[in-house]
C-alpha cells in the first residue's frame, strides 16, 4: 500500500513538472551540454533547454565570467543549427573572444537596441522564432511578469534564453527555470608556475525549478566545462616577480 | 489602344482655395493681388468681381475704384503650383498618369480608364461633382490628343467630349486661344481677323512658321495630333502596385487591416506568380478630405509571404489617421527581387536551420529599432583590437579569413581603453597593482606582454604593450601600457577588457 502511495506521489510529481512547462528531453537527441556534475542539480539530470536561464552580474568582471559561461553552452546550442541572437543596450561583448569558448563569432546576429525599453520586446519577438536556436539578453531589470511572458515564449518554440541581468540592485521573483551566478575565480596553474591558467569560475546556481541549487567550480579547459574538485587548503597568494 | 487625354481647367483656382478656407467669402467679390513694379496687380479673381469690370492684370486702385465692395487679399507666387500638385495626388485614384498644368490645369491620360466608372461621361461626371463637394468650380475635357482636350475644356461651350478622331472638327470653331499660344501671338491673329482655328488651319504650314514663328505651328500640329506629345508624369506608375477604392470611407482599424490584408494578398500572388519577391513597400492612403500619408517597409531578403509583410505593416499602421475617413487604398511594391527559396549561406555549418524565419524575425526587429542596429561581426585583417572585429550587415556574407584563436581576447571589452593608476617595479613587466575607480587591485598572476603596434598608415599613435593580470579575487583583467617604458615620465596605463 505504501508503495503504491509512493508511486502516485512521484508520479504527482512528474505531472506537475510537466504542466509548470518543463518538458523531458528527447530520445536520441544529445543534450548533454558538457556540464557534467552540474547538469545533475536539474531534473531529470539534463539542463533544461528551451527555458529561460538567468544570470546576475554585479560587476563588469562578473558579467565577463557570465558572458564566458554563456558561450560556452551556446557552443553546444548552435551544433543542432539554428541562429544565435544577442541583444543588449550596451554592449561590451568583444566578438572575437566567443571564438575561444567554440562558438564562431559570425555565427551570432547582435542587435543593439538604441532604447532600453526595447530590449525585452526585441527579446520576446527572438524567442518567438522558431529557426532560432538561443537567444542572449542584456537587460538590467527583469520584473516578474516580463519573465513569464519570455517564459511562456520559450515553452511554445523551444527556444534556450539566457538574460544576463547587468548591475541588479534587488533580486526579484523571476518565472525562469534557473537563476545563475557566475563569479570569476583564481585560476591555477602546476605550482609555481607564473601566469593566468584556464578561465575558471564559481557557478552558483541559486534557483532551479525542481532542481536542487549548488555551487561548483569548473573551469573552461580544452572547449569543454570542467568541474574542478576545489581543494580544501587554499594556497598563499603565489608571487610571480 | 488610341490614346485618350483629358485635361482639368481649375476656372478659379486659387479663389477657390480661398472660399474653401473661409466659407463666409462665398459670392463675394474679392481678387488676389501681388506686388509687381510698385503697384499691386490682380492675378485671381471671382466671377462676382468680373461682374464689376474688374479684369486680371488691373491694377488693385484701379479695381477699388470701380468696385467699392472689393475684398483684396495677398497672392503668394507658387501657391498655385502647391494646390495643383496637392489635386494631382488626389487625381491618382482615376488615374496614375498626370502632369501639372501651370498656373491652374491638371492634364491626365485617362487611356483605358474610363470604363472603371462606367464611361467617359460618367468620368467626367465624376470628377466634377467630387471636386465641386471639395469647392473648386473645374471644367475638363476628353479628346484624343493634349492640346484638343486643353482647348476643348478652355474655349468650348459645349461637346467636352469629342468622340475618337473627331479631334479637328471639334478644333474648328474654337478661337485661336485655345492652342496654348503666347499673348503677343493671340493679338497678332486678332488684329489680322483671325478669329477661329478654321481659318488658320488651312494656312500652309511653311507660311505660318514664317509668319508666327515655328512655336504655332508645333502647337497646331501637337491639337491636330500630327506631332508627338508626351505627358509627364507627376509620379512615376510602379509596375507591382495594388488599389483599394472603398464603396464607403473607412475609419475603423479593424477595416484598415482587412484593406491592407486583401491588398497583399492580391500584390503576393502576382509576385509570387512571377517568382518574385518585395524588398520595399509603400502602403498610401487618400482620405474624403483630400489629404494622405503613408507607410513604408523594407526587407532584408525578398519575401512574398503575406502573414509576414502584414507583421511588418502592422507594426507601424498606429501613424494610420483615417480623419474623416479614408476611401482609397494603394499599395505599391517599389523594389523587388527574384525570390530564393533557400538562403543557408549563413547557416552552412549545419544547414538545417529555417533561415526565412530568422531573415523575417530580423525584419521585424529592423521595422521597430532600424537596420542599422542590427550587425553582424566577420573577422577584419587587423592586429589592432578595436578594428579586428570589422561589423558587417550583410546577413548572408561568409567569413573571408579564420577567427584568431592563437591570443587571449577579453569577452567584454571597453570603448574607450580607461586610464588606471599602476604601479610597475621593473621594465616589460606587469604592474605589481593597480587601481581603477578607486578601487586597489593586487596582481598576483599575469602574463604577457603582448605589443600591439599601432596601424601607423591608418592612425598615428604609441603602441601597446597588453597584460593579462589577476588579482587577488580572482577577476581577469586586459591592460596596456601605452608607449615604451619610461622610468623618468609618468606611465600612461589603461584598463581594456575583462577576461572570462
Amino acid at each position: 500500500m505504501t508503495a503504491t502511495k509512493q508511486e502516485i506521489i512521484s508520479k504527482l510529481r512528474q505531472d506537475m513538472i510537466r504542466w509548470e512547462g518543463f518538458r523531458p528531453p528527447q530520445p536520441g537527441i544529445n543534450n548533454d551540454l558538457g556540464l557534467g556534475p552540474v547538469a545533475a542539480a536539474f531534473p531529470d539530470g539534463v539542463f533544461p533547454t528551451g527555458a529561460i536561464h538567468e544570470l546576475i552580474s554585479n560587476s563588469p568582471e562578473d558579467t565577463a565570467a557570465s558572458g564566458g559561461f554563456i558561450a560556452g553552452l551556446v557552443q553546444k546550442l548552435l551544433t543542432n543549427g539554428g541562429a544565435c541572437l544577442w541583444i543588449s543596450y550596451t554592449r561590451r561583448i568583444y566578438p572575437p573572444a566567443l571564438k575561444l569558448f567554440g562558438v564562431d563569432p559570425d555565427r551570432v546576429i547582435f542587435v543593439d537596441v538604441p532604447m532600453q525599453k526595447d530590449v525585452l520586446w526585441v527579446t520576446e519577438e527572438a524567442l518567438k522564432c522558431e529557426g532560432v536556436a538561443t537567444v542572449i539578453c542584456e537587460t538590467k531589470d527583469l520584473s516578474f511578469a516580463e519573465s513569464q511572458r519570455l517564459q511562456l515564449a520559450v515553452e511554445k518554440s523551444r527556444v534556450t534564453g539566457f538574460v544576463l541581468r547587468k548591475d541588479v540592485k534587488k533580486i526579484n521573483t523571476t518565472a525562469c527555470a534557473a537563476r545563475w551566478q557566475i563569479r570569476p575565480v583564481r585560476s591555477q596553474l602546476r605550482s609555481g608556475m607564473p601566469g593566468v591558467g584556464h578561465p575558471r569560475w564559481q557557478v552558483n546556481l541559486l534557483k532551479v525549478r525542481n532542481g536542487k541549487p549548488g555551487s561548483w567550480t569548473v573551469e573552461w579547459k580544452n572547449q569543454n566545462f570542467q568541474t574542478v574538485i576545489a581543494p580544501q587548503i587554499i594556497e598563499p597568494a603565489r608571487l610571480y616577480a | 489602344m488610341p490614346k485618350r487625354f483629358a485635361s482639368i481647367w481649375f476656372r478659379h483656382l486659387l479663389t477657390d482655395w480661398k472660399a474653401i478656407r473661409q466659407p463666409g467669402l462665398k459670392g463675394k467679390a474679392y481678387v488676389f493681388a501681388e506686388p509687381d513694379h510698385g503697384r499691386m496687380l490682380i492675378t485671381a479673381l471671382t466671377d462676382e468681381a468680373a461682374k464689376y469690370g474688374v479684369t486680371e492684370g488691373m491694377t488693385v486702385a484701379d479695381a477699388r475704384v470701380i468696385a467699392p465692395e472689393l475684398h483684396v487679399f495677398d497672392g503668394k507666387p507658387g501657391r498655385n503650383l502647391k494646390l495643383l500638385t496637392g489635386l494631382a495626388e488626389w487625381c491618382l485614384r482615376y488615374t496614375p498618369l498626370i502632369q501639372l498644368d501651370p498656373p491652374d490645369g491638371l492634364l491626365l491620360d485617362v487611356t483605358g480608364c474610363t470604363h472603371l466608372k462606367g464611361g467617359e461621361k460618367a468620368y467626367l461626371q465624376e470628377i466634377v461633382s467630387r471636386l465641386k463637394i471639395l469647392g473648386y468650380d473645374v471644367r475638363p475635357a476628353i479628346a484624343d490628343t493634349i492640346g484638343t482636350a486643353w482647348g476643348v475644356a478652355r474655349c468650348a461651350s459645349s461637346g467636352l467630349i469629342v468622340p475618337e478622331g473627331e479631334h479637328r472638327n471639334a478644333l474648328m470653331p474654337l478661337p485661336p486661344s485655345a492652342l496654348r499660344l503666347p499673348t503677343a501671338q493671340l493679338l497678332k491673329l486678332r488684329n489680322l481677323g483671325l478669329h477661329q482655328i478654321s481659318s488658320i488651319i488651312y494656312i500652309p504650314n511653311s507660311v505660318l512658321r514664317r509668319r508666327f514663328g515655328k512655336d504655332m505651328v508645333l502647337r497646331l500640329q501637337q491639337a491636330l495630333g500630327q506631332e508627338v506629345e508626351y505627358l509627364f508624369p507627376l509620379k512615376e506608375p510602379v509596375p507591382y502596385s495594388e488599389r483599394l477604392e472603398c464603396l464607403e470611407a473607412i475609419k475603423t482599424r479593424p477595416a484598415i487591416e482587412i484593406a491592407l490584408n486583401s491588398l497583399l494578398e492580391k500584390l503576393c500572388e502576382r509576385l509570387y506568380g512571377e517568382g518574385l519577391g518585395l524588398r520595399a513597400a509603400t502602403f498610401t492612403w487618400y482620405r474624403v478630405d483630400g489629404k494622405n500619408g503613408n507607410i513604408s517597409i523594407g526587407t532584408n531578403h525578398a519575401s512574398n509571404r503575406t502573414e509576414h509583410l502584414f507583421k511588418l505593416f502592422f507594426n507601424k499602421l498606429d501613424t494610420v489617421t483615417p480623419g474623416m475617413g479614408i476611401e482609397l487604398f494603394v499599395l505599391d511594391a517599389l523594389k523587388t527581387e527574384p525570390v530564393s527559396d533557400k538562403q543557408s549561406e549563413l547557416w552552412s555549418a549545419t544547414g538545417g536551420a529555417d533561415s526565412e524565419e530568422v531573415a523575417e524575425l530580423l525584419d521585424r526587429v529592423a521595422g521597430r529599432i532600424g537596420t542599422a542596429h542590427i550587425c553582424r561581426y566577420l573577422p577584419g585583417e587587423h592586429y589592432w583590437p578595436e578594428r579586428t572585429p570589422t561589423p558587417n550587415t550583410d546577413v548572408k556574407k561568409a567569413p573571408e579569413s579564420e577567427w584568431r584563436t592563437d591570443k587571449p581576447r577579453p569577452m567584454q571589452i571597453l570603448d574607450h581603453p580607461e586610464p588606471i593608476e599602476a604601479m610597475a617595479l621593473t621594465p616589460d613587466y606587469p604592474p605589481k597593482l593597480f587601481i581603477w575607480k578607486g578601487v586597489q587591485h593586487v596582481i598576483v598572476g599575469a602574463d604577457g606582454p603582448e605589443r600591439i603596434e599601432r596601424e601607423w598608415w591608418l592612425e598615428p599613435g604609441e603602441h601597446r604593450d597588453y597584460y593579462i593580470a589577476e588579482d587577488e579575487a580572482g577577476c581577469r583583467y586586459w591592460l596596456f601600457r601605452s608607449g615604451h617604458y619610461n622610468a623618468e615620465s609618468n606611465q600612461h596605463w589603461y584598463l581594456h577588457g575583462f577576461f572570462a
